[in-house]
């Protein structure tokens, strides 16, 4: 059985993204990572690159190049739409398998760095200690990678804890900090302007890759918080 | 703040890494072909007030993007040209004319020396910072002055109206806040930089008001903050975002934005994406006649 993407739009008139859906799941995910192997393992011309999200899959392109290399009198994005058409029906479902073991993430929740714990508490009807204790129970999957260089969205936050993003974004979030945007969370690598609640702060560096990558989680990995 | 920019590295934004690059990415190429360089060439991206260089060797050098009223030596240059500098010479930019950055190109490419390039490094200047070039290979006699016609400059301004394609949640807007984006002038606020611009206008506000999941954004992405108000992200912007998507700025406007300052303005118009695409198509073209004719004139 084949995916059908939700919905195909663009993103400016230099990448197109193709969306399948508009809920964090395993499935969807893995589909968007494959469709984005798929692409950038056969480049069209005037690819520029490939960007895997949560569900959905971007493709950056140079459109004068694909308008030039195009046999069809039609807009560069039309052209791009039907090639990530066409590999959307080659993709299989495929239940997502990971036999790695979680990478662990040691978190620092006092107060000084736990900038956002009461006000999560509060937004929540728990006890701050409540918070911590459901948020290290789950085991997270990387779902993307994305906002700042080694930024990983994990998932999936329980519904009890999932606080939505601040109104207006902190200007300086620190470097460390581990935050909750709805039920997703995630670890800021640097220091950065942001808006997600923040729980905790580790000491670990996101940066710190491995095999050729410049930050320490791909996507689909599987990640567990343990409080120091 | 004066940093080295080239036209942007792809490839990276699977890890968050944006490409960075040029603000004014026009004036960067410009810059480049005036003085022979292939496009790609890093240059000097200068906000005022810019650097004092003085250059150790006869090369020959072009300044685009904004005026700052350079001088060579004391004699005032007009902006986008290319002239040859003496060793011992001194450029000097002595005030904001127009624009936000203006760029330096330096014939064979320019570099800091012993550049160490971390995942983040800027390649920022500082006092004392040695420039290299990158091929030294370009031949730096004494040639004549080049003056750009700006008939083939974007209509660079203040306020400019900048053209957008509807973005993924365009139509997300109810009716009253659709026309208050086409219809409103918009300012720069002080929360703006290379990452992204803050606007302030009316606010606008989406029919809907769910939690989106986090997608890719691009430089020109106009995002709705909760609060109601806009923000552009720029060459440095983050690569991915969980704002509704307003709008794209269309890529041949970019300039038009990256020439703003704090307390500029600007309105936007919706296009259609086939006319994104053809004012595209118009500036490509137009360099590459621009390159003819730099190569004609020798």
């Amino acid at each position: 059985m084949s995916f059908t993407p939700a919905r195909i739009f663009p993103l400016g008139d230099s990448a197109l993204t193709v969306e399948f859906g508009s809920v964090m799941s395993d499935e969807l995910n893995a589909a968007a990572i494959r469709l984005e192997e798929m692409v950038a393992a056969d480049p069209f011309p005037g690819f520029v690159e490939s960007v895997p999200a949560i569900a959905s899959t971007t493709v950056f392109y140079d459109p004068v190049i694909v308008r030039a290399r195009s046999a069809a009198a039609v807009s560069a994005f039309l052209t791009v739409h039907d090639h990530m058409m066409g590999l959307t029906e080659k993709l299989e479902r495929t239940s997502p398998v990971n036999d790695e073991p979680a990478i662990e993430i040691p978190v620092n929740f006092s107060p000084d760095v736990a900038l956002d714990l009461d006000l999560i508490a509060s937004h929540c009807g728990l006890a701050p200690g409540d918070v911590i204790d459901r948020f290290v129970s789950a085991t997270y999957r990387v779902f993307m990678l994305g906002f700042l260089p080694g930024f990983a969205y994990l998932g999936t936050v329980e519904e009890a804890i999932a606080v939505p993003r601040k109104n207006a974004p902190r200007l300086r979030v620190p470097a460390g900090s581990v935050g909750i945007a709805g039920r997703q969370t995630g670890v800021y690598p640097l220091e950065s302007p942001g808006g997600w609640q923040i729980i905790g702060r580790t000491d670990i560096d996101m940066l710190a890759g491995k095999a050729g990558s410049p930050c320490l989680l791909k996507p689909g990995d599987a990640v567990r918080f343990i409080p120091v | 703040m004066t940093s080295v920019q080239g036209l942007g590295t792809y490839g990276m934004q699977r890890y968050g890494i944006n490409p960075r690059g040029a603000m004014d990415r026009f004036a960067a190429r410009v810059a480049n072909i005036l003085v022979g360089n292939p496009e790609t060439d890093p240059v000097l991206e200068a906000y005022f007030p810019g650097p004092e260089i003085e250059f150790t060797k006869a090369v020959r050098f072009a300044l685009t993007g904004a005026d700052f009223a350079a001088h060579l030596d004391g004699s005032p240059l007009p902006n986008w040209s290319a002239v040859s500098a003496r060793s011992g010479q001194v450029l000097d930019l002595r005030q904001k004319i127009s624009g936000a950055c203006a760029y330096l190109a330096i014939e064979g490419g320019i570099e800091i020396s012993n550049i160490d390039e971390p995942v983040n490094s800027a390649r920022r200047l500082s006092k004392g910072t040695k420039l290299v070039q990158c091929r030294k290979d370009g031949s730096s006699g004494p040639r004549s002055r080049l003056l750009l016609s700006h008939s083939i400059c974007p209509r660079y301004g203040v306020a400019p109206r900048v053209r957008a394609v509807e973005g993924a949640e365009f139509s997300e807007l109810g009716p009253n806040s659709v026309r208050a984006f086409g219809k409103s002038v918009f300012t720069v606020t002080n929360d703006s930089n290379r990452m992204g611009y803050r606007l302030s206008g009316p606010p606008l506000n989406a029919v809907t008001n769910t939690e989106m999941l986090s997608a890719a954004v691009t430089f020109g992405t106009i995002q709705l903050l909760p609060d109601g108000q806009l923000i552009v992200l720029m060459a440095d912007h983050q690569t991915s975002g969980g704002y509704p998507r307003v709008a794209n700025v269309i890529t041949a406007d970019l300039p038009l934005l990256a020439q703003l300052s704090s307390n500029d303005s600007v309105s936007f118009e919706i296009v259609d994406l086939e006319v994104a695409e053809a004012a595209l198509a118009q500036i490509e073209s137009d360099i590459a006649r621009l390159r003819v004719a730099v190569e004609l004139h020798g």
